[in-house]
């Protein structure tokens, strides 16, 4: 599903990214950790098409991105659903709009739309409050609303930067519940996260960034078990 | 486009073109102050060229009015024969470009001059009339400088034409400083039609300023820039449309205003004239140049200024 060859990405002469080389299957669930900086954020912009790598390829559902030009962009970025730390709602608009939105986009006929609005408000447990309005939503809810707008067009792929960064722990393993049943239907997920106690108890795929490079990885074999990370004096 | 072609098909497509049609129209309509100024900007601003332009028109039409300015006097030769004279009056009164031709036999014109001139006596001690038959002819192309010359050629090339007296210095040098006019109008209207896509391309760049957050989310989701780019190309629609309609309540309170003016000022010339309005087809021009410019500047913003908004 996605495949990443030799990436690097340089800011000036700051490597965010070095060398990475990495893959992850279809119907993966994947987790990208370490400390801020190590270049997850990054890793995700680049699958997301947001930045372009400085050397290397990345190919993500078959797609070479280094072949999506400017105007393919939106077409590409239909196809896969993104979670934000900020949950990036609009807050001129109801729930029901904010969720309504990448069907709005792809021209989706009316009736369409609301089934579809309604069995995503569903599945994050929402469905009473579309018509209310972003800023009366719980930090929580307003991440579920944004969980829901990107499940809406049915992806294939979802990526998530931090989608727990400012929640609780219990609200936070709420979210990562939801992103297991969409992983149980055959979503692939990537999500990024410093949250390793977090993770850690999700028994899943762990690639580990530090200073741009993979640093480690941790499979499903240990479940529980600690996360290993190199240490790294000070650094950015 | 694949954006229509999806699910929804051409229904769902305008649906959606008129969604945002009515969305861009309820956004202006909740910020009212604004949106007032700045269709009043346009109005303005289209209002001045097509109230210019309406000043032209009526001057042309109050010069139309003067049309027996341009009537010609055709001196037959002294030798024609006054049923010879009547034949060709009927002759050239009977082409297209002639209204009617007045005879004024020479027996006339010289008891006319007798009556006159006072040289009654001494005209009396002549033994012929020295006077030629005359025709006055009214060409039926008033106001058209190029058919009027042809018609004064071809009366000079007659025969039996002696001279021909057309007083139209006046009339052409007055249809001169018209077309002048309208030349300026031409200039002004273009450049105020650069001023209406400046103002309404600054308004839209300050609306996509502040609509930045929600332009990167839609971005991010996957709207391509047509999408992103329509609701204001609404926006600048609306308004120019909105311009455009009160343009034309501006030129329209203008002529209610000056109505009495012209009225009284015609009334001393013993003349019936009235201003006339701009008729549906000009209306329509004015409505529709503030239409397209309204949309052409905020296609012109966006295009601009979207580009550089770009998720990080």
């Amino acid at each position: 599903m996605i495949h990443l060859e030799n990436i690097t990405r340089r800011y000036g002469s700051h490597d965010a990214l070095q060398r990475l080389t990495l893959d992850v299957d279809a119907g993966e669930m994947v987790f990208v950790t370490g400390h801020s900086g190590a270049g997850k954020s990054t890793l995700l912009k680049l699958i997301a098409l947001i930045e372009r790598p400085t050397r290397g390829r990345i190919v993500v559902n078959n797609q070479d991105l280094a072949k999506i030009g400017r105007r393919r962009i939106p077409g590409y970025r239909r196809d896969i659903g993104m979670v934000f730390q900020d949950h990036k709602l609009l807050f001129d608009r109801n729930v029901f709009d904010n969720v309504a939105l990448p069907l709005i986009i792809t021209g989706t006929g009316t009736r369409e739309i609301g089934r579809r609005v309604r069995a995503a408000l569903d599945q994050v447990g929402l469905l009473r409050r579309e018509k209310q309005m972003p800023e009366t939503l719980s930090s929580g809810e307003q991440q579920r609303v944004g969980i829901a707008r990107a499940i809406v067009g049915r992806p294939t792929l979802l990526i998530a930067d931090e989608p727990t960064g400012n929640l609780d722990p219990e609200l936070s393993l709420e979210i990562m519940r939801l992103f297991e049943r969409f992983n149980d239907v055959g979503v692939t997920l990537m999500i990024a996260s410093h949250d390793l106690h977090l993770i850690g108890g999700m028994g899943r795929r762990r690639i580990v960034l530090d200073n741009g490079m993979l640093a480690g990885e941790a499979g499903d074999e240990e479940p529980d078990g600690p996360v290993w990370v190199k240490e790294t004096p000070a650094g950015g | 486009m694949a954006e229509r072609g999806r699910s929804g098909g051409l229904s769902a497509w305008f649906a959606r073109h008129g969604e945002t049609a009515v969305a861009s129209l309820g956004r202006l309509a909740r910020q009212p102050l604004s949106t007032l100024l700045t269709v009043l900007v346009i109005a303005i601003t289209l209002a001045l060229p097509a109230g210019l332009h309406l000043g032209v028109k009526n001057a042309g039409r109050l010069s139309g009015g003067w049309e027996g300015a341009v009537d010609f006097s055709v001196y037959l030769q002294t030798g024609t024969g006054e049923s010879d004279a009547r034949r060709l009056a009927a002759i050239i009164e009977s082409r297209a470009d002639v209204e009617r031709v007045e005879f004024i036999s020479a027996a006339d014109a010289l008891d006319d001059f007798k009556a006159g001139s006072g040289f009654g006596d001494a005209l009396d001690a002549l033994d012929d009339n020295p006077l030629p038959h005359t025709l006055v002819v009214r060409p039926a192309v008033a106001g058209n400088d190029a058919l009027i010359e042809l018609l004064r050629e071809e009366l000079v090339n007659l025969p039996e034409t002696d001279l021909v007296q057309l007083d139209t210095a006046w009339v052409q040098r007055f249809n001169a400083a018209l077309d002048l006019i309208r030349q300026v109008i031409l200039i002004s209207a273009v450049l105020l039609a650069a001023a209406v896509v400046i103002v309404i391309g600054n308004t839209i760049r300050l609306d996509i300023q502040n609509r930045r957050d929600e332009i990167v989310v839609t971005k991010l989701i996957g709207a391509s820039a047509g999408f992103i780019r329509r609701p204001f190309l609404y926006a600048g629609l609306w308004y120019g449309i909105g311009g455009g309609l009160l343009a034309l309540a501006l030129v329209g309170v203008s002529l209610w205003l000056t109505a009495d003016g012209v009225a009284r000022l015609a009334g001393l010339y013993g003349s019936g004239f009235r201003l006339s309005g701009l008729d549906w087809r000009e209306s329509l021009i004015v409505l529709g140049t503030g239409a397209f410019l309204g949309w052409f500047g905020s296609w012109f913003a966006a295009a601009r200024h979207m580009r550089r908004i770009e998720p990080r």
